[in-house]
């Protein structure tokens, strides 16, 4: 979806502000943030896809009125209902008004390590041959779906080229809205910034997105 | 610890409050009463949620990207193993996981500058470079690494030649990218912990350069 999250190439934010490297979090609440955050997910009841829809689906004005763990906390407010977990009126209430929904059990203390150094590989084995070979010239779709996806704004109708052929990976744009891994090869695209940006790209700059097979098309050599 | 940062758009001032009466922001409030919400229904287990954050306080962090540095610095074998494939060169060091499930390594070299933003949300290679700073978190460096790079890593510090070429990797599927920065000169012989003692963060994400160590020195005879 063109939301508020698809920022490459807007203009106007500002410079960037750097800040020392021991600085985690900010503020405690955002600790609590990240872990409910984190340990939510571990119920099993949505995956990363539906997480990142859940967030770029925030009014635009509120995304980028947020700040990162703020934008978490409604996303995940925004899970907790669509899963009936909890009920609005809970939140707004901040007490339980209904019995807990049957779930998997929660993440226990002991669990957070391995479960953490597993992670969730998203890569699946290939079930055809992959359509596109390193070096071939591609364009990406001119698509503007009303759902998640993964092909940012900025790289839509592009020409690149393939760069490496990355494996097959769950395709976002169905995972994010139920509808199963779909599965598809995903390749690293290369573009000159003049293709994105016209004159005002720099001549020494090259941009890369990683683009799942459907996001492409084969282009003239 | 009661303050709020500033919102991924920037920081107008049009909305916040400091609260500097003692106050609690309202986002602290309202994570307070969904953590409480969601400890009283049995969902997550506070000391789950305590684990999750030690883990991130103290375990993963960007001290473990500058090892993986040093190694492939330092060990021709190791280097060409995290250059084809870096997933299980990382994860022989120990580092693997979430959001580093699926790693390359970019190497910069004399000519080329690698720099790796996630326009779309926050991607990031967790298990080596801990979680992102907010800069990179946030609209102006999400929105300019790609069409102004050379003026993002001006802010930054670093001026590079217009004759060094500038790659940008917009992370925007489950690959995570760690950039190798180029081993300054004079560091021949150095162990292995002192060649990651060189290594910053920014200078994994391409933000930045490794230290050079004349610099170091300089500020041990000052």
């Amino acid at each position: 979806m063109n939301g508020a999250q698809d920022l490459g190439g807007m203009m106007g934010f500002g410079p960037v502000a750097g800040e020392p490297e021991g600085e985690v979090f900010h503020a405690d609440w955002e600790k609590r943030a990240l872990a409910l955050t984190i340990a939510s997910g571990a119920l099993g009841e949505w995956n990363i896809d539906m997480s990142r829809h859940a967030r770029e689906t925030l009014h635009p004005t509120d995304y980028l009125a947020s700040s990162y763990y703020e934008v978490w906390i409604k996303g995940l407010e925004k899970l907790l209902v669509a899963r009936e977990l909890v009920t609005s009126e809970e939140i707004a209430a901040s007490s339980v008004l209904h019995a807990p929904r049957p779930t998997s059990p929660p993440l226990a203390a002991a669990d957070v390590a391995p479960t953490l150094a597993k992670g969730t590989p998203c890569d699946r084995p290939p079930q055809a041959p992959a359509r596109f070979k390193v070096g071939q010239a591609v364009r990406t779709l001119n698509v503007n779906p009303s759902g998640h996806t993964r092909l940012p704004r900025y790289a839509r109708g592009k020409r690149g080229r393939i760069e490496r052929v990355h494996g097959v990976f769950i395709f976002p744009d169905a995972n994010a809205h139920g509808l199963g891994p779909s599965a598809q090869w995903l390749y690293l695209v290369c573009f000159p910034a003049s293709e994105l940006w016209g004159r005002e790209g720099d001549p020494a700059l090259d941009v890369s997105i990683d683009a799942w097979e459907s996001y492409l098309e084969g282009a003239a050599e | 610890m009661g303050s709020v940062p500033p919102p991924i758009g920037g920081d107008n001032h049009a909305h916040r409050h400091d609260h500097d009466d003692g106050g609690l922001a309202d986002i602290e409030l309202r994570v307070r009463a969904l953590e409480s919400l969601m400890i009283e229904k049995g969902y997550v287990d506070p000391a789950a949620l305590d684990a999750i954050v030690e883990t991130y306080e103290t375990k993963i962090g960007p001290r473990n990207g500058a090892r993986v540095v040093a190694r492939s610095w330092a060990d021709p074998a190791f280097r060409r193993w995290l250059n084809e494939d870096a997933t299980a060169a990382i994860g022989s060091l120990g580092y693997s996981g979430r959001q580093g499930e699926h790693m390359t390594a970019v190497e910069n070299t004399a000519d080329v500058h690698n720099l790796v933003v996630c326009t779309l949300c926050s991607c990031y290679p967790w298990p080596v470079l801990g979680l992102p700073p907010v800069w990179y978190k946030s609209a102006p460096y999400r929105s300019r690494a790609v069409i102004d790079p050379r003026g993002v890593l001006a802010e930054f510090g670093l001026r590079l030649p217009a004759s060094t070429k500038i790659r940008v990797w917009d992370s925007t599927a489950e690959i995570r990218y760690l950039v190798v920065p180029l081993r300054p000169a004079g560091t021949e012989g150095w162990s292995e912990e002192r060649l990651a003692a060189l290594v910053s963060r920014d200078s994994m994400v391409g933000a930045g350069l490794a230290t050079d160590p004349a610099s170091l020195a300089g500020e041990a005879a000052a």
